[in-house]
Formats: C-alpha cells, sequence, structure tokens
C-alpha cells in the first residue's frame, strides 16, 4: 500500500517554518508531556506554571526586585553557552567534538589547580586571570589530542572525544574523592575552599558571575572571527564542501589544530567559571552533563552564536524548572526530566519539517491503473 | 504525452508538451541541460507525476504513479548511471527484483536461457553468468538494456547513453537499437550530441526552456539547423585557431606511476610534455587514468613514481596551496564536488584559493570592498548569468557554474593549466563561450592539458591528442593526422597505428 502523502526536501529551508515549526514542536511537546503528568497525577496546567515560574520567577517578586529564579537560570546557563559555542565552532568545520564535559572537566582542574596550589606564589589581582588562562589551556589541550590524532592519523574524533570525557571526569573525582580531598571538609567530596582572590565577581547580589561576560565576548568573538576574517572563511570552506577545501589549498590539519584549541579551551573556560564563579571549590557537581547538553544546544541554535546564547538560555530555563517542579510540586524526579526530554524530542524532530515538507498525494486510485494494464496488454499483443 | 505540464518551485521544468513516438521507430529528444528532456522522460518513467497534462499509451490513458507501473505498462528507461550490483551475476541483476517460476527458489537456469535468446535476437553480447563488476562499461550498458527487454519492455528510454562510450561501442549500441526498432521497439533517445542524434534516429523533437521548439524527420535536419533550434540563435560549432608559436616546456611528466582509489595502479608510466602556447588533448574513454593525472599534476594526488615538472622545477609532492603560486590553474572534473562550494555566494567562490592574499585579505580580516568590484570584473567579463554577486552558487546553471572557475582559474593568468572535462554537462552556449576562452588562453602562451571525454571537443581544441589506455600513453598523434576512427581505435588499447 502507498501513503497518501510524500515528504520532499525543501529547496531552501522555509522561513516561515523555522519560525513556526519551533513553537508547534514546543505546544506539541506540552500536549505530550500533559498527558504524562495526567497519569503522574499532577495537573498539567499548575505544573507547567510551577515550571515558569520556577525558572523566570512570578511578577510579584519581579515587583520586590527579587530575581533569584532568573538569576539561576543564568547561573546554569553560562557553562551551557561556553560550551555550546566551542561544540558549535568544531561542529562547522564537521569535526564531532563530543568531548565538551571532559573538556570542561579539565579547565576545572587547571583552574582549581592554580587557585588551591599556586595562589600564595601569585599576586591576587593575577591570580583570576591565570586560571583563566589555565582554564583555556586544559581545556585546549584536552580537545588538541583528538585533534592530532584526527588530522594526523584520520582517528575517528568521536570515539576519541567521547572516552576522553570519562578519563576527565573520573581523573577529577579521584583528586576530589583523594589526594586533594579537604581534611576540614567532613568526608565531603570536594578540595578545601579557594581563597577570595579567586573567586570570580558576582552581580548583584546573585550568583551570576563574570563567566556570563566571558560567553557573550566569546559569541562576539566567534561571529567576528565566522564572517569577517580569512580563517572564517576557511572553517566555513572546509564546513561546506572539505574537498573543495582541499582542492583550494586550505589546510585541513592546520584548521582542525585551531578550531579544537578554541573549542576545547571554551568549554575549559567553563569548567574554570564553575569552580571560581559558583563552588569556589572543585567538587562533585561539576561534570553534571553541561558538555553533552551543550550538543543539543549547538544543534538547536544551528551552529549561529547568536542562537547558542538563546537556546542554552532556554534550556537552563528547562533544567531550573525541572528541579523547582521538583520541590514545589512534590514530584518524582524522572517526571522532570521525562517532560525536558519529551521537549528536546519535539523539538529536534520537529526540525525536519524545517527543511522538507509533507505534500498531499492523495489515495491511488486502483482502478485507473487496472484499466491501463488492461489495455496495455491488448495493445501490445 | 499530451499537454504535459511540470513546475518545480521557481520553474516551468515542461510547458504544455506534446510528444509521441511510434511502434518501431527511434526518436531522439534533443535539448540543452535544464530544457526539460530528462524531467519529461521522469514522467514518462512515473518517477515525477505531471502537475497537468495526460499520458496515451497506445491509444488508452494511463496513469502511472511509479517506475514499478512503468516496467508493468512495457516502459523500459536506461540510466545514465546505471543501477546493477556489482557483486551479482548478469543474470542475477537481470532475475532481481522479479518473481521467480519456481516460488521462493532462484530459476537461475531458466533466467540464463532467455538472456540467451535475447541476446541473439538483438545481438546484445553479453555473458548471462559473468560477474557484473567484471564487465566493462559498454557490457554493463547491455545489460541494462537486457534487463529491460527481459521485462517486456516495448518502449525504451535511453539517457544519454553513448556518454561512457568509445566510438566503436557506440557504433555497436547503435546497430542493437536499430535491430530493436526493426523487432517493434519504439525508443526514446535523450542526447545533446548532434551528429549522433543525425545518424541514429528517424525524428528529432528539439526541447528548449520546456518547450518542444519542433519535431521534424530526421532527413529534413541538418546539424547547424538542430543546434540553433537547441540554442535560438547560430551556433559556431568549430572554433578558429589560429597558428601559435610554440614556447618552452612548461609542463613535462616523466614516466609517472600513481595508486587509484582502490590501491590499484591507476598511472602507469605516463610521460608527456605541453609548451607555452600549445594545448594537449587527453583522450580516452573515463576511468582510464585522466582523473588520477589531473589529481597528481594539480597536488592532490601523490605519485608513487615519477616527476612532475613545471616551468623548469620539480614540483612532484607539492602541496596544492604552492602549486598554485608557481602558475598552476586546474579546472577539476567535478566542478561541485572539488571546485566549488554550493552554499557559497557567486563572490565567495570567485575568490577561492585567493582569500588569503592581498587585496582580498588584510592581516586576518577579509576586504570585502575589493572582493565585490572583482566579483563584479569578473562577472562582466565571463558573462556569467547570476542576478548578483550575493547569489548562492547552487541557484546557477551548471554553465555558468562552470564560467565561475574559468573567471577564477583564467584571471590567474597561469603559466600551466590543467582543464579537466571542462564542458561536462554545460550547454551549448556556454560550451561554445569556454572553448574560445581556452583559445584565447593559449595564444597567451599558457600551456593548456585538456582532458576530456568529448572527441568532438579534443579535436577541436588540441595540437596534439594523446589517447590514454588503462594508465597508459597509447600514443600521441598531431590533430591535424587525427581521424574519429584512429582515436577509437586506440581509445580500446591498440597502439598507435
Amino acid at each position: 500500500m502507498q501513503l497518501p502523502f510524500k515528504i520532499e526536501k525543501r529547496l531552501t529551508p522555509s522561513r516561515t517554518a523555522s519560525f513556526f515549526v519551533p513553537i508547534a514542536s514546543l505546544l506539541l511537546a506540552l500536549v505530550f508531556g500533559g498527558v504524562l503528568l495526567l497519569a503522574a497525577g499532577a495537573n498539567p496546567l499548575v505544573t507547567y506554571k510551577a515550571m515558569l515560574q520556577g525558572a523566570f520567577g512570578t511578577p510579584d517578586q519581579w515587583a520586590k526586585g527579587e530575581f533569584y529564579n532568573l538569576s539561576e537560570t543564568i547561573v546554569k546557563a553560562i557553562p551551557l553557552m561556553l560550551c555550546g559555542l566551542g561544540v558549535s565552532i568544531a561542529f562547522r568545520m564537521l569535526f564531532w567534538n563530543i568531548g565538551a564535559e571532559g573538556q570542561l572537566a579539565m579547565g576545572g582542574f587547571a583552574a582549581a589547580g592554580v587557585a588551591l596550589f599556586l595562589a600564595k606564589y601569585i599576586p591576587d589581582p593575577l591570580l583570576l586571570p591565570t586560571m583563566f588562562v589555565a582554564g583555556f589551556l586544559a581545556g585546549a589541550l584536552w580537545g588538541l589530542l583528538p585533534a592530532l590524532l584526527k588530522a594526523f592519523l584520520k582517528v575517528n574524533e568521536i570515539i576519541v572525544t567521547l572516552m576522553m570525557n570519562y578519563i576527565a571526569v573520573l581523573w577529577i573525582e579521584y583528586l576530589f574523592y583523594g589526594p586533594w580531598k579537604d581534611p576540614k571538609g567532613y568526608g565531603f567530596p570536594g578540595s578545601a575552599q579557594f581563597p577570595k582572590a579567586a573567586w570570580l565577581p558576582r552581580f548583584f547580589g546573585t550568583r551570576v558571575h563574570l563567566g556570563l561576560v566571558f560567553a557573550l565576548a566569546a559569541a562576539v568573538f566567534i561571529w567576528i572571527v565566522l564572517v569577517r576574517t580569512k580563517w572564517g572563511y576557511e572553517i566555513r570552506v572546509i564546513g561546506e564542501n572539505p574537498r573543495a577545501a582541499n582542492y583550494a589549498g586550505i589546510s585541513l590539519v592546520r584548521n582542525i589544530i585551531l578550531i579544537m584549541i578554541l573549542s576545547g579551551g571554551l568549554a575549559g573556560l567553563a569548567g574554570m567559571s564553575e569552580v571560581a564563579g559558583i563552588s569556589h571549590r572543585l567538587q562533585k557537581g561539576l561534570t553534571v552533563g553541561y558538555g553533552f547538553t551543550a550538543i543539543i544546544v549547538a544543534w538547536l541554535a544551528r551552529l549561529n552564536p547568536w542562537g547558542v546564547l538563546l537556546v542554552a538560555f532556554l534550556l537552563a530555563a528547562l533544567l531550573v524548572g525541572g528541579d523547582q517542579i521538583q520541590i514545589t510540586m512534590q514530584l518524582p524526579a524522572s517526571v522532570a526530566l521525562i517532560l525536558q526530554g519529551a521537549i528536546l524530542f519535539f523539538m529536534l524532530g520537529g526540525a525536519i519539517f524545517t527543511e522538507y515538507r509533507v505534500r498531499w498525494i492523495g489515495w491511488r486510485r486502483k482502478g485507473a491503473l487496472l484499466a491501463a494494464e488492461t489495455g496495455a496488454e491488448t495493445a501490445s499483443g | 504525452m499530451r499537454g504535459i505540464v511540470k513546475r518545480f518551485p521557481g520553474v516551468l521544468a515542461n510547458d504544455r508538451i506534446d510528444f509521441d513516438v511510434r511502434a518501431g521507430e527511434i526518436h531522439a529528444l534533443l535539448g540543452e541541460n535544464g530544457a526539460g528532456k530528462t524531467t519529461l522522460m521522469n514522467i514518462l518513467y512515473g518517477l515525477y507525476r505531471p502537475d497537468q497534462g495526460q499520458i496515451l499509451l497506445n491509444g488508452r490513458a494511463v496513469a502511472i504513479h511509479s517506475p514499478a507501473d512503468a516496467i508493468r505498462l512495457g516502459i523500459g528507461m536506461i540510466h545514465q548511471h546505471f543501477m546493477l550490483v556489482p557483486t551479482l551475476s548478469v543474470a542475477e541483476n537481470v532475475a532481481l527484483g522479479l518473481p521467480s517460476s519456481r516460488g521462493f527458489l532462484l530459476d537461475l537456469d531458466v533466467v540464463t536461457r532467455r538472456i540467451r535468446e535475447l541476446s541473439n535476437v538483438y545481438g546484445l553480447r553479453v555473458d548471462p553468468t559473468a560477474m557484473v563488476w567484471q564487465l566493462a562499461v559498454g557490457e554493463q550498458q547491455r545489460v541494462e538494456i537486457l534487463k529491460a527487454l527481459y521485462r517486456g519492455a516495448d518502449l525504451l528510454i535511453l539517457d544519454e547513453p553513448t556518454a561512457v562510450l568509445t566510438p566503436q561501442e557506440v557504433r555497436e549500441l547503435f546497430a542493437t537499437l536499430r535491430r530493436m526498432a526493426g523487432e517493434g521497439h519504439s525508443l526514446i533517445f535523450i542526447s545533446h550530441k548532434l551528429h549522433e542524434v543525425l545518424s541514429i534516429s528517424d525524428r528529432v523533437t528539439v526541447l528548449r526552456d520546456g518547450r518542444v521548439v519542433k519535431t521534424l524527420p530526421t532527413s529534413e535536419a541538418t546539424r547547424e539547423e538542430l543546434a540553433r533550434l537547441m540554442v535560438g540563435r547560430e551556433v559556431l560549432l568549430r572554433v578558429e585557431r589560429s597558428p601559435v608559436e610554440l614556447g618552452d616546456v612548461r609542463l613535462s611528466l616523466k614516466d609517472l606511476w600513481a595508486h587509484g582509489d582502490k590501491g590499484v595502479p591507476a598511472l602507469r608510466g605516463v610521460t608527456l610534455a605541453v609548451r607555452a602556447g600549445e594545448i594537449l588533448g587527453i583522450a580516452g574513454v573515463s576511468g582510464n587514468g585522466q582523473r588520477e593525472l589531473a589529481e597528481v599534476i594539480a597536488g592532490l594526488r601523490t605519485p608513487s613514481q615519477g616527476q612532475v615538472e613545471i616551468d623548469g622545477m620539480d614540483t612532484t609532492g607539492w602541496s596544492p596551496e604552492r602549486l598554485l603560486k608557481h602558475g598552476l590553474a586546474y579546472i577539476p572534473e567535478e566542478r561541485m564536488r572539488d571546485g566549488v562550494v554550493r552554499d557559497f555566494s557567486v563572490e565567495e567562490n570567485l575568490i577561492l584559493k585567493d582569500h588569503v592574499d592581498r587585496p582580498f585579505a588584510s592581516g586576518i580580516f577579509m576586504n570585502f570592498g575589493t572582493i565585490a568590484s572583482y566579483a563584479d570584473r569578473l562577472i562582466e567579463n565571463f558573462d556569467i548569468r547570476t542576478p548578483s554577486r550575493d547569489a548562492p552558487l547552487k541557484n546557477l546553471s551548471g554553465g555558468n557554474i562552470q564560467k565561475i572557475v574559468l573567471a577564477r582559474e583564467l584571471s590567474r593568468e597561469p603559466r600551466v593549466l590543467v582543464a579537466a572535462q571542462p564542458t561536462r554537462g554545460v550547454d551549448i552556449s556556454a560550451t561554445e563561450y569556454i572553448h574560445q576562452r581556452l583559445i584565447a588562453q593559449r595564444a597567451k602562451g599558457t600551456a593548456t592539458l585538456l582532458i576530456s571525454e568529448d572527441l568532438d571537443e579534443i579535436l577541436n581544441l588540441s595540437d596534439r591528442i594523446a589517447v590514454m589506455y588503462e594508465g597508459q600513453i597509447v600514443g600521441v598523434v598531431d590533430q591535424r593526422e587525427a581521424t574519429v576512427e584512429q582515436l577509437g581505435l586506440m581509445m580500446a588499447g591498440a597502439h598507435k597505428v
């Protein structure tokens, strides 16, 4: 049997579709999630309202100048932005860096190492810049290794970056459970607290820290590189047509290496700003999957740096809102996760409709073909 | 086919086309790329559905929704790219997808017997037990024709069937086609090669811009008239080549060996020299090492042995970037894959390769102002038909895309030019223009290596012609002494006589 519709590729991605499809996807996800919530015995509308308030706060709170919920969403968005920017620029060149989580961990590790052990040798005003450089370099080095393997030996970067995540995550776990564990920490898995000079400045009495500025600056930097510079031109040629790049004398080796230094470095900065801006120690909870969520951020943003900022913020809202309904609605943690999953599933699945369209062709009439067939037989005989 | 209309977004691919084929007739469908030939045939074969119009088969209206319907109605199509499974035998390929007379069991002996019968009737020499990967291109094409005949095709559509054949194979194919027509089969022969259309068909229908310009009996047609109908104006079929003083040897290849993508030697000791002001044509059936030869010279493939010298310097193993600076220009065979970036604008494509240097870049930044004025100049000088320099390249026609590659490569005033299949898939007007440009470049003293499967092109442009067969140069002949017959024999591996 033939289906009465066909899925065709659009010649150009539709502008109206790229606007409405995400909205429709979100609505569908909410309807789907609503059914699940009903099954779990919760009122969907109340739950969604609680999520929104959890992520952004209420007008009453805003009137009183309380922006706690909103600021927490921004706090979660910062590492997503930095990792998302890093991942997206590697993806632009078809280098599938899925190792942002490990690069983030190594950035956090290096920054923490500087804060914990070198603080006494470095003047206070230089401590944060040193941590910044250390965090960037550590992430960059962690990204450089798979880049070198890919560039010179054609080793698959997906496997290498993925596996190196586990090395990095387990390495920092070893440190804060073992040698770096704070003796005065009551057995809590974490290092000693950093000296005050190693704390990133925070804004307006919230936990929003200077990492936000890093992320915004990184987005501006990437945008300028992509649209104004020779390097950006080469990255785009490689991303669109690697064979043409080779033919045009553009070095793949050099560009893979450079791009992964930047990509890993940005993820490393995310780790640095987490330890220096939020936890002020190297502790459990640094690697909670920002590096993986960043892959989704990059895709949903279609690798556009401004899009990454926006999508990172919205996904952070989803995370914070999900946490909130666990507390305020007494819903099991899994419900929040299912909702998050459903929204992502519908958003990513819906993206197909911006590039493809469904064309109704009607049910086939059996009779017409049969008549034609008999006709052909009589005539050809 | 009556009043066929097919719209694609932004294009009217077929505009009220009336087209008919009689029993026992070879009807040629002639037109440039984009004229709507393939669209029309895809409608007949059920790959597209027309927006308007109807198809009548033996006087009855039929609805063809899929190739399966078309086959059931006795319509067969031989595509330009063969649809065969290389690891299966000829008989297995023919039987593929058909019900077996023994239910679940294969009945290959029955199939084999039937193939032998068909081979005899139509003069299609193929061994049914041979594996498809062992067959030459011409033989594979015969398997495709057998497949269609086996399925009971009365009406056979052949889409540019001669593109991959040597002149001798073409002659053999034409004999088969005539025999099929003699048996009462109807054949539609799609082509843009005028002399083939004139020699094989009974009637010709010329399409231009999605419309039928004229249908006429072949006996009343001339080459010049067909070209005029196709293009819509008078066309120069031959380019004027004035004699040019030959200069020093600019490109020299010495005993060049290289492996192909599958690891087997694709070049087996090629030695050639091209002088300033000379066009050396490389003729040959595709897949005889021409692509590898071009890639080795352009620095995209490392030779296993031998030397490339450009302007007296050993450039073997140089990077494409370095060769570029040394004065080598390269028009790649697969321009969409290797030569351009589809999603980039015309202007961005025009500076590919030159983007690193002044005046297009200073420091780390690109100079968009300079790039824009440069692009405008090239668009005008090379007659590139584009809505603007910012238009995405993928919206342009094949001919205009090739002009972009040509503009980019020639505006560098190269000392050596390697042009691989410069007019493949390009319409007549653009071909004419590209030929004139290559000749003009010759007058300026560029040494050109022209690689082409189109013998007419080779004969038209080259000063000397080298024939490649299985990675070797079978012989080099002077253009004034070369004949199609002799080149054809050499292309099939016979040494220079």
